[in-house]
């Protein structure tokens, strides 16, 4: 389902990615795990079209999603979460939701202006819609309140929510479980495993190896902007050149 | 929620609608009312780019000053009448929007605050020079009024009072369709955070232009429905001053409000004519008086309305607006 060869991104003279392959199959939660500043969060920085890459493919579903601009990507099938919250924090929660609709209703300047009618329709499917994705994430209670109000677990639900409003075929996840407790991080992995259940397929940056090591299909490892490793969960465990990466050393001294 | 908000906005357009009736024969008062009016339109629309997406802009003067040279040229070089003037009034000042949005789109928070500025600064220096379209400094005299409808006038202020009031009506019920809108909840998302707006899929340079585009459509409006009613402008009217004027009368009234768009406009047109009788000093008590209410009021005056009705009705009221004056949306990925 996504295909990335060969992925250059650089500022300045560093490269954050540098020759990334990976490939994401249809339906699979895969995990991108690597040691700090791995290049990870670039990856799904260009992935998602924040980043401009220097070079390389990234195929999703048959198109090349390299020099399409963000919104066109989200439009494609692939929405995302962020690291750092960047919910509408001065909207309310059901809103930020709603907003997450935009690529799926049709509403423009013009029609907005007539009460009743096809606008109605669209706008009362949209909160619908939202409520819904609320009660899927768990947060059926807070539509009303201001988002950056919401404890930081919270947030990052709904943030999960916002994205599944695009309705994405692939999800982005950049590191969902920061910052969450161990019951909070429970609920998580119920949560990623329901929404692979709905037919969208996963790709999930995290730092929690219990987590990942739980939900993951497939994981791809990275270490200086490419992967040194992918396979699943006990071959990523046995993998040596794993182990240097993240406990320092050469693949033979480990 | 939204039918209060209805019946509210309804019953005080129909209380306005007495003021020719209450001020009759006072063109002092009748004139600040359309003055106040138009201003309510001006900044209507900036509350629509800054209140909403988030852009900030202190060039609204000179859109209001785009929208009057045109309907004036027209009505007075072309003999176009009022009704035909306003609309190209209203498209002049659009696409002048869209031609200054445009190159800014890069720019933001104190920058872009900075390219609008010189905008406004440009376009006061080509009213005053362009003299074979604006007559220069001199200004444009003998705008006609709008043509009569039957036995009614629009000569006066009591008469032209209620066209204004007409369109504050239809702007108001454009910004508040908007607003609650699919294309509302954009801009509201490139203000509150750009990238995860464009990460949501919306095209944010789209939403963007059109907040420019409204901001000058709106002032455009206004600046006809001010030239056809003093008959006389001149390019000193449209300094970046009244635009900062603009600008603190939505921060006063709630920069994401559209009534307290409409609530500021007319406080600060009136509060300086109230102010009159302490001649040289009320300019001090003036910038007193406003910097009080911003710092004891950081919600405008919507916000504290708002927060009266939601103590009068136990808490269920509406929600109070959240809308300060927009951080910079520049943060890094």
């Amino acid at each position: 389902m996504l295909e990335i060869r060969g992925l250059v991104k650089a500022f300045g003279g560093v490269h954050a990615v540098d020759g990334l392959d990976m490939t994401v199959q249809r339906g699979e939660i895969h995990a991108l795990i690597g040691p700090n500043g791995s290049g990870k969060t670039t990856t799904l920085n260009v992935i998602s079209g924040i980043y401009k890459a220097d070079g390389g493919s990234i195929g999703f579903e048959r198109q090349e999603l390299l020099g399409l601009p963000a919104h066109a990507i989200t439009k494609g099938g692939v929405a995302r979460t962020f690291q750092n919250i960047r919910l509408f924090a001065g909207l309310s929660v059901l809103e930020n939701v709603m907003i997450g609709r935009h690529t799926r209703t049709t509403t423009n300047f013009l029609t907005a202006l007539f009460p009743g009618g096809a606008t109605a329709r669209e706008e009362l499917a949209t909160r619908t819609r939202a409520h819904e994705l609320l009660d899927f994430v768990g947060l059926p209670d807070v539509a009303a309140v201001q988002a950056k109000s919401l404890p930081y677990g919270d947030q990052r639900r709904v943030e999960i929510a916002r994205a599944l409003a695009t309705e994405p075929r692939l999800l982005l996840l950049d590191e969902p479980a920061a910052g969450m407790n161990p019951s909070e991080t429970d609920d998580l992995i119920g949560l990623l495993e329901r929404i692979r259940a709905s037919g969208i397929t996963l790709l999930l940056i995290e730092h929690d190896m219990n987590l990942v090591m739980t939900v993951s299909d497939r994981i791809t490892v990275l270490n200086f902007g490419t992967h040194i490793a992918a396979g699943s969960p006990p071959e990523i465990r046995r993998n040596k050149d794993v182990i240097a990466a993240y406990l320092g050393g050469s693949a033979d001294a480990a | 929620m939204m039918s209060r908000h209805m019946l509210l906005a309804i019953a005080v357009f129909i209380g306005a609608a007495f003021l020719p009736l209450v001020f009759r024969g006072n063109d002092y008062i009748l004139n600040l009312c359309v003055v106040a009016g138009v201003y309510a339109i001006v900044v209507m629309g900036l509350g629509i780019l800054l209140g909403w997406a988030g852009q900030m802009s202190l060039a609204q003067a000179a859109f209001l000053g785009i929208g009057a040279y045109t309907s004036a040229f027209f009505t007075t070089h072309l003999n176009w009448n009022f009704w035909e003037a306003l609309p190209a009034a209203v498209l002049m000042s659009a696409l002048v929007g869209f031609g200054v949005g445009y190159p800014c789109l890069r720019l933001s928070g104190h920058y872009l605050a900075l390219a609008t500025i010189g905008f406004g600064i440009i376009t006061q220096l080509v009213l005053i020079n362009w003299t074979a379209v604006t007559n220069g400094s001199d200004g444009m005299t003998g705008i006609p009024a709008p043509p009569p409808w039957g036995p009614i006038s629009f000569e006066g202020y009591g008469t032209y009072f209620y066209i204004v009031l007409v369109f504050v009506g239809l702007s108001a019920y454009v910004a508040a369709r908007l607003k609650s809108s699919r294309v509302g909840r954009a801009m509201h998302a490139i203000r509150e955070n750009e990238l995860a707006a464009s990460a949501m899929g919306i095209d944010t340079t789209r939403y963007k232009m059109l907040a420019f585009v409204l901001a000058g459509a709106y002032a455009g409006l206004a600046g006809s429905l001010l030239a056809h009613s003093i008959k006389f402008i001149s390019p000193d009217s449209y300094s970046f001053d009244q635009s900062v004027v603009f600008l603190v009368m939505l921060i006063l009234g709630g920069s994401g409000s559209i009534g307290g768009a409409i609530l500021g406009a007319a406080l600060l047109t009136f509060l300086p004519e109230v102010l009159r009788p302490l001649k040289n000093s009320y300019i001090m008590v003036y910038g007193a008086a406003v910097v009080a209410m911003i710092i004891f009021m950081p919600q405008g005056l919507a916000g504290i309305i708002a927060r009266l009705a939601r103590q009068n009705s136990g808490g269920a009221g509406p929600r109070a607006q959240t809308a300060s004056v927009p951080q910079s949306a520049a943060e890094g990925a």
